[in-house]
């Protein structure tokens, strides 16, 4: 098809009605992904990445925006069409646990999204398939026939993976894929996705609150605080010149396992404060150490100040 | 400080086992481990190696059943744990030590409200009035940056940070000589893992605490400990001050963890998996428990369990790869 990128994110919007007000999950976010890429999404619990994730596929439905999925608006689809679009965007959830059906076979689970939308109806046919999945991510074909409780957090994530690979998609959300997993086996799966993007051309959102793994993965990184993109850049322009002060807080918080070289602490005050019906300012003005009285009243808008590096934050603007 | 023949912990050879229905889970084996008095150990190990079960048995919290001790020694300041009565025990525990426990959101009780939790504590190993601990209780509070007049609240009012500040709050209140912190930052976001190990620094010198810092994440080590031991099922198979794990890795699985992670300053470089997975806690291997996925295993490690080897007095290794002459100078690949 075109050079379009693959997915391009304008001013998503997902509010939910609570008893104290509205709460403003995702608030604005505008991006782009192109194809074969991975995007990183970080920020700390409650920043909103998760429901953006949900909200692109429309597991959650936005309250505003637009999702242009290979130029087409899938925001506006009906729900049928919706079904049919999702075969090309999957999604991998963060808790092996809860995320596969306990009741059901390894290759039950895996075969399910192949019943569900009828791509293979023959038996024989299906159960190859599925086998032939087992075999990418790396699940011995033993396991066919086992269930999800006589397997350990690493070879569930894998399930979770063939499962979101049997439609043969050109999107997945990755909500934390790791995060549940020892770090021997957190290598394994990060090698698994990197090695499957290469061998399909899979373009990736990869939702982590953990900044060295989306540093290891991502082509470009996002950083989200209460709602707002604050900052998008490559991910070695990122790293190397962090511009909003959260993402430098945030990233000189990571422990680092090294004796040397150890980087100076950037300590917050405060806590994340609750997104519900925020002030017009600055979300992060509470907590930052060089906030002034205009942070405390109007809203930084995401700015190009480098090519491909954008910021929310009136400090670029001196 | 007196004359420092004791330690604050010495474990000497400890096995526990845990019997259920289906089979024998040897969850410590021969666990050896030591701190001296205002020294924090970090034991870093992965899910099921036995490091919470480690932290317990220091307070002799094992469920039992069916947790047994089969064999070995505790003491806690020269004393032996494992023979006190129980009205003794208690006198101990919060007293001359206390334990952070994981998760905060499930370690305070949530119709109590966060002082009377903490006063609860001061109460038992203190004289005074109730209004006495409740004032001390706030003054705790202070201390670990919440407001006094916030402890009437009851936890589902504070945020995951500050409810895991009230527990360390109650277990520094009657400010032990040992504390254990079982992955208390585990449950956090990294901004907020941040003020937290800052402040547990903060009051670790204040009050010469020792601590036993059970954690997965070599990076927090190199923040706050003094020495490391990395324990795989149920035994320690490495151990010495930061310099020797950090910059001078023997066992391979030590090596394994380090490679396991990604490397923030070099984002091309390859994560290399451990491969495999720990063993069976009811079915371990004859020899080296790590030799199944031992990428320098020989054939003595599939039979025999390998003895320690010390690189220097502080730092040993258990690997057949080392022995005395060659512990000096052998590097295995990083």
């Amino acid at each position: 098809m075109s050079n379009a990128p693959l997915l391009e994110v304008k001013n998503l919007k997902k509010y939910f009605n609570t008893p104290r007000g509205l709460l403003h999950a995702v608030d604005d976010v505008t991006f782009t992904l192109e194809r074969g890429k991975t995007l990183g999404v970080v920020g700390e619990s409650g920043c909103g990445k998760s429901t953006t994730g949900r909200s692109i596929l429309r597991l959650l439905e936005p309250t505003g925006g637009e999702v242009l999925f290979e130029g087409q608006d899938i925001t506006k689809l009906s729900k049928e069409e919706m079904r049919a679009k999702r075969k090309d965007m999957q999604i991998i959830f963060q808790d092996p646990y809860s995320s596969i059906n306990p009741r059901k076979t390894v290759g039950q689970i895996i075969a399910d999204p192949l019943e569900i939308n009828n791509i293979i109806t023959d038996k024989t046919q299906k159960e190859k398939r599925v086998r032939e999945l087992m075999e990418i991510v790396g699940l011995a074909d033993r396991l066919y026939g086992t269930y999800p409780h006589e397997l350990d957090g690493g070879r569930r994530q894998r399930i979770g993976i063939a499962r979101a690979l049997a439609l043969e998609p050109k999107f997945i959300v990755c909500d934390e894929p790791v995060s549940a997993l020892d770090v021997s086996i957190q290598a394994q799966i990060l090698n698994l996705l990197n090695q499957l993007q290469k061998d399909m051309g899979l373009t990736y959102m990869f939702i982590t609150h953990d900044l060295s793994v989306v540093n290891h993965f991502s082509d470009d990184i996002a950083v989200m605080y209460l709602g707002r993109l604050i900052e998008k850049a490559p991910a070695e322009e990122l790293f190397a010149n962090p511009t909003h002060p959260y993402t430098q807080a945030l990233l000189s918080a990571i422990p680092i396992p090294q004796l040397h070289n150890r980087r100076e602490r950037i300590l917050l005050k405060g806590e994340i404060t609750s997104p519900i019906n925020p002030p017009k300012a600055c979300r992060f003005a509470q907590r930052c150490p060089y906030a002034t009285d205009r942070c405390r009243s109007e809203e930084p808008g995401l700015k190009e100040i480098k090519p491909g590096h954008f910021v929310a934050c009136f400090l670029t603007d001196n | 400080m007196s004359a420092n023949t004791t330690n604050a912990v010495d474990i000497k050879n400890l096995s526990v086992e845990f019997r259920t229905d289906s089979g024998i889970v040897k969850a410590l084996n021969n666990l050896d481990l030591s701190i001296a008095h205002g020294r924090t150990l970090g034991l870093v190990g992965e899910t099921g190696a036995g490091k919470t079960t480690t932290g317990l048995s220091l307070l002799r919290l094992i469920p039992s059943p069916p947790g047994v001790i089969t064999s070995g020694e505790i003491f806690l300041d020269g004393k032996d744990v494992l023979t006190m009565s129980e009205k003794e025990m208690q006198s101990l525990r919060g007293k001359y030590v206390a334990m952070i426990f994981q998760d905060p959101m499930t370690s305070l009780d949530p119709v109590m409200t966060v002082e009377d939790q903490i006063a609860e504590v001061i109460a038992l190993h203190e004289e005074g009035t109730h209004q006495d601990a409740i004032n001390h209780a706030r003054e705790m509070l202070e201390l670990v940056g919440i407001p006094g007049a916030r402890g009437n609240e009851y936890p589902h009012q504070f945020s995951g940070g500050m409810k895991q500040r009230v527990v360390i709050a109650m277990a520094l209140a009657c400010n032990p000589k040992l504390l254990i912190a079982d992955e208390p930052t585990t449950a956090l976001d990294v901004t907020i893992q941040a003020q937290v190990l800052e402040m547990m620094k903060g009051l670790r010198e204040k009050y010469d605490t020792s601590m036993l810092m059970i954690t997965h994440d070599l990076g927090i080590v190199a923040e706050i400990c003094d020495e490391v031991s990395i324990i795989y099922a149920g035994h320690v198979i490495e151990h010495g001050n930061l310099v020797d794990v950090f910059e001078n890795t023997k066992h391979p699985y030590t090596e394994g963890l380090f490679n396991s992670l990604p490397n923030i300053e070099d984002r091309q470089a390859e994560l290399k998996p451990i491969k495999g997975l720990m063993p069976d806690p009811t079915n371990l291997p004859e020899g080296c428990a790590f030799c199944d996925r031992c990428d320098y295993a020989k054939d003595i490690c599939f039979k025999q369990k390998p003895a320690r080897t010390w690189r220097n007095e502080t730092h040993y290794v258990e690997c057949h790869l080392y022995n005395e002459k060659n512990i000096g100078e052998k590097v295995i690949g990083r």
